[in-house]
């Protein structure tokens, strides 16, 4: 009996060591360079540095930004997962054809949209062809939006479909037998029983886009200072490793605020992420 | 016979290229307990959900109350159902699963808060309002179902094989409690199941289906004493269906036997098909003329002995309280009266459909 117990706990073995090596010690040096100076003294300043006008500037603009695509990808994604429901066994098409971007690199994705955007883009080329006013968001916050959108949508759509998939037809079917039409329906019965896929969906595509800091390097042309950029350029540009980690911080906090928030919708917990 | 609540007329319904319904006719009376009754795939559930208005017939008429409904919306029908799996809303706790209907029709709070408490007892669930539906029991939420439904007051409830998940004691149970819902409520009940027990125990009127064909429509008693074909008779309980002659009014041959039977208008010497339930099978001594065989398997069953005796080419099915011992050899008697004869299908197709499970 006890070496079988043993055995089990064995198997969770290398899981623990990755957790300790990779995850656990890294936020404790984070947390450590975030509280100390650079020559090791403790100081409470890189936190404050948040309150920088600059920073609280950037959070602000991260925050509307990512709010934003989360809003719209879960317009975009929640139509589809009906869809995606209603075709039932028929739809691995086209839930393989939302999911294939995702197979390609990140990076690349969003620099091919750099060049579809430009000025002197393909779709500015195929516009002014055409006689028609071209486009011009590159280098805005619109195209950041986009970029975010265009990465992060099939995070949403598969915990949504996921859910939708689950409601029983006959469920569906009961609301109608008792006297429901379509909207009635969907705002009493549909709606609430997805909320747990609409949590993951957002969870999954909020924090990404609030903690960015690739797509708006490249689709903002680092003219826009997201909150992600600016923790990337301590790092980077600035070589503060003790600023960069203390705004990490007070980053990880507002994501974890939010997740909290967003939980208290979730009664069941089955959508929780964290 | 007054006019039919529910009339069915020339339902014809194909899924992909399976026939699923063919021509269906069917009428269902007010307060009437009919079960559809047949094996899986044999248009049972579709019937109901035709009538339920989730599925559209491709050809043929509905009427209710004499009024053509086949395009009506569920939403819209005046008849509520019982899902398989109860269906219940499971982020609404139970007395707002029962309200759903209600609230719908925007119904003033007192009446449906009465509603409720009406309903809760009628199912014997009183106090069981402020829970959630995963933290009750199989045939509690199958109980909340009912609820939910009959508090709208449907003239017909549509049951589709409610008791399914259920286990056997709970199944049983719940007949009951089906049975003086019905009486207490006045309204018509339509069941599915392919369950034959459920549906003798239960029915006013049972009809039998398969392959989306009717094969025999009739009240418990008719369906199990007077099978009209192999079909019904194999479906509807244990029986020996054997193959026979008609040598003229009143004598049957089987397994090289005359037997004395009721039946007459077979005509001389045609093949028929011989139905005995395995209750009605006597076993006695050897006889020098009679049928003489050796029973073969014995199980005991509770209630009585399960044997199986090898007589004149075919393996009787015999239920008997009093017990004959394997390799004994018995005489097979049976009372006139108990011998079903069925003519043969006419036609393979009809064959087709008969010996198709």
């Amino acid at each position: 009996m006890m070496s079988k117990r043993l055995g089990k706990q064995l198997l969770a073995g290398p899981f623990l060591l990755w957790m300790v090596a990779f995850t656990i010690i890294p936020l404790i040096l984070m947390g450590i360079k975030g509280f100390t100076t650079a020559d090791g003294a403790f100081t409470l300043e890189n936190i404050l540095a948040m309150g920088s006008e600059m920073n609280i500037q950037a959070l602000i603009l991260s925050l509307q930004l990512s709010l934003m695509s989360t809003v719209i990808c879960l317009l975009l994604a929640y139509p589809l997962a009906m869809i995606l429901r209603k075709m039932g066994d028929s739809n691995s098409v086209i839930v393989f054809l939302f999911v294939l971007p995702m197979w390609m690199n990140f990076l690349l994705r969003t620099i091919a949209w750099q060049s579809l955007l430009e000025k002197e883009g393909v779709i500015n080329g195929i516009l002014t062809a055409l006689h028609l006013p071209t486009i011009d968001i590159i280098n805005t916050p619109a195209a950041i939006v986009l970029g975010m959108v265009y990465n992060f949508l099939p995070f949403m759509i598969l915990p949504l479909y996921n859910c939708l998939a689950k409601i029983d037809d006959n469920v569906v079917n009961a609301a109608h037998d008792l006297g429901a039409n379509w909207l009635q329906t969907f705002v009493r019965v549909i709606l609430p029983l997805s909320v747990p896929g609409i949590i993951s969906g957002v969870t999954m595509v909020f924090v990404p886009a609030l903690t960015t800091f690739v797509i708006s390097d490249i689709l903002g042309g680092s003219k826009i200072l997201l909150i992600g950029n600016i923790i990337e350029q301590q790092f980077t540009v600035s070589y503060d490793w003790n600023t960069g980690a203390g705004l990490s911080i007070v980053l990880m906090i507002f994501v974890l605020l939010s997740m909290a928030l967003i939980n208290i919708f979730d009664k069941d917990g089955e959508g929780t992420v964290l | 016979m007054s006019a039919p609540l529910i009339d069915l007329v020339g339902i014809t319904k194909q899924f992909d290229d399976t026939l699923v319904l063919d021509d269906l006719n069917l009428s269902i009376q007010e307060n009437e307990f009919m079960t559809l009754l047949g094996p899986s795939g044999c248009g049972k559930t579709t019937t109901l959900r035709i009538i339920g208005g989730f599925t559209q017939a491709d050809k043929g008429q509905l009427f209710f109350e004499g009024k053509e409904i086949s395009g009506v919306p569920p939403h819209k029908r005046q008849l509520n159902t019982v899902f398989q799996k109860y269906a219940l809303f499971s982020h609404l706790n139970i007395e707002e699963n029962i309200a759903f209907g209600l609230k719908i029709k925007k119904k003033s709070r007192q009446y449906i808060k009465d509603k409720i408490d009406y309903a809760l007892k009628l199912v014997n669930l009183d106090g069981y309002g402020k829970r959630m539906p995963d933290q009750l029991s199989g045939g509690q939420q199958q109980r909340i179902a009912i609820a939910r439904a009959i508090v709208n007051e449907p003239k017909v409830l549509l049951l589709d094989e409610p008791l399914g998940a259920l286990d056997l004691k709970l199944r049983q149970d719940m007949q009951y409690e089906l049975i003086r819902l019905k009486n207490e409520l006045g309204i018509t009940f339509i069941y599915v199941t392919h369950d034959q027990e459920e549906a003798l125990t239960m029915s006013d009127k049972i009809v039998v289906m398969n392959q989306g064909y009717i094969q025999q429509m009739g009240t418990p008693e008719q369906i199990y004493n007077e099978p009209e074909n192999a079909f019904v008779a194999d479906f509807i309980g244990d029986s020996n269906i054997i193959d026979g002659t008609m040598i003229q009014d009143l004598v049957v041959e089987i397994c090289g036997v005359r037997l004395p039977c009721i039946d007459t208008g077979f005509g001389r010497n045609k093949p028929v098909d011989v139905v005995i339930r395995p209750e009605d099978v006597e076993l006695t001594l050897p006889t020098p003329d009679g049928l003489n065989g050796v029973v073969s398997h014995l199980i005991f069953k509770g209630v009585h002995y399960e044997m199986e005796v090898e007589a004149g080419g075919f393996t009787w099915l015999v239920h008997s309280t009093s017990l004959s011992p394997v390799g004994s050899k018995v005489g097979i008697s049976v009372r006139p009266e108990n011998i079903q004869i069925m003519n043969k299908p006419a036609s393979e197709d009809e064959e087709a459909i008969a010996n198709d499970e």
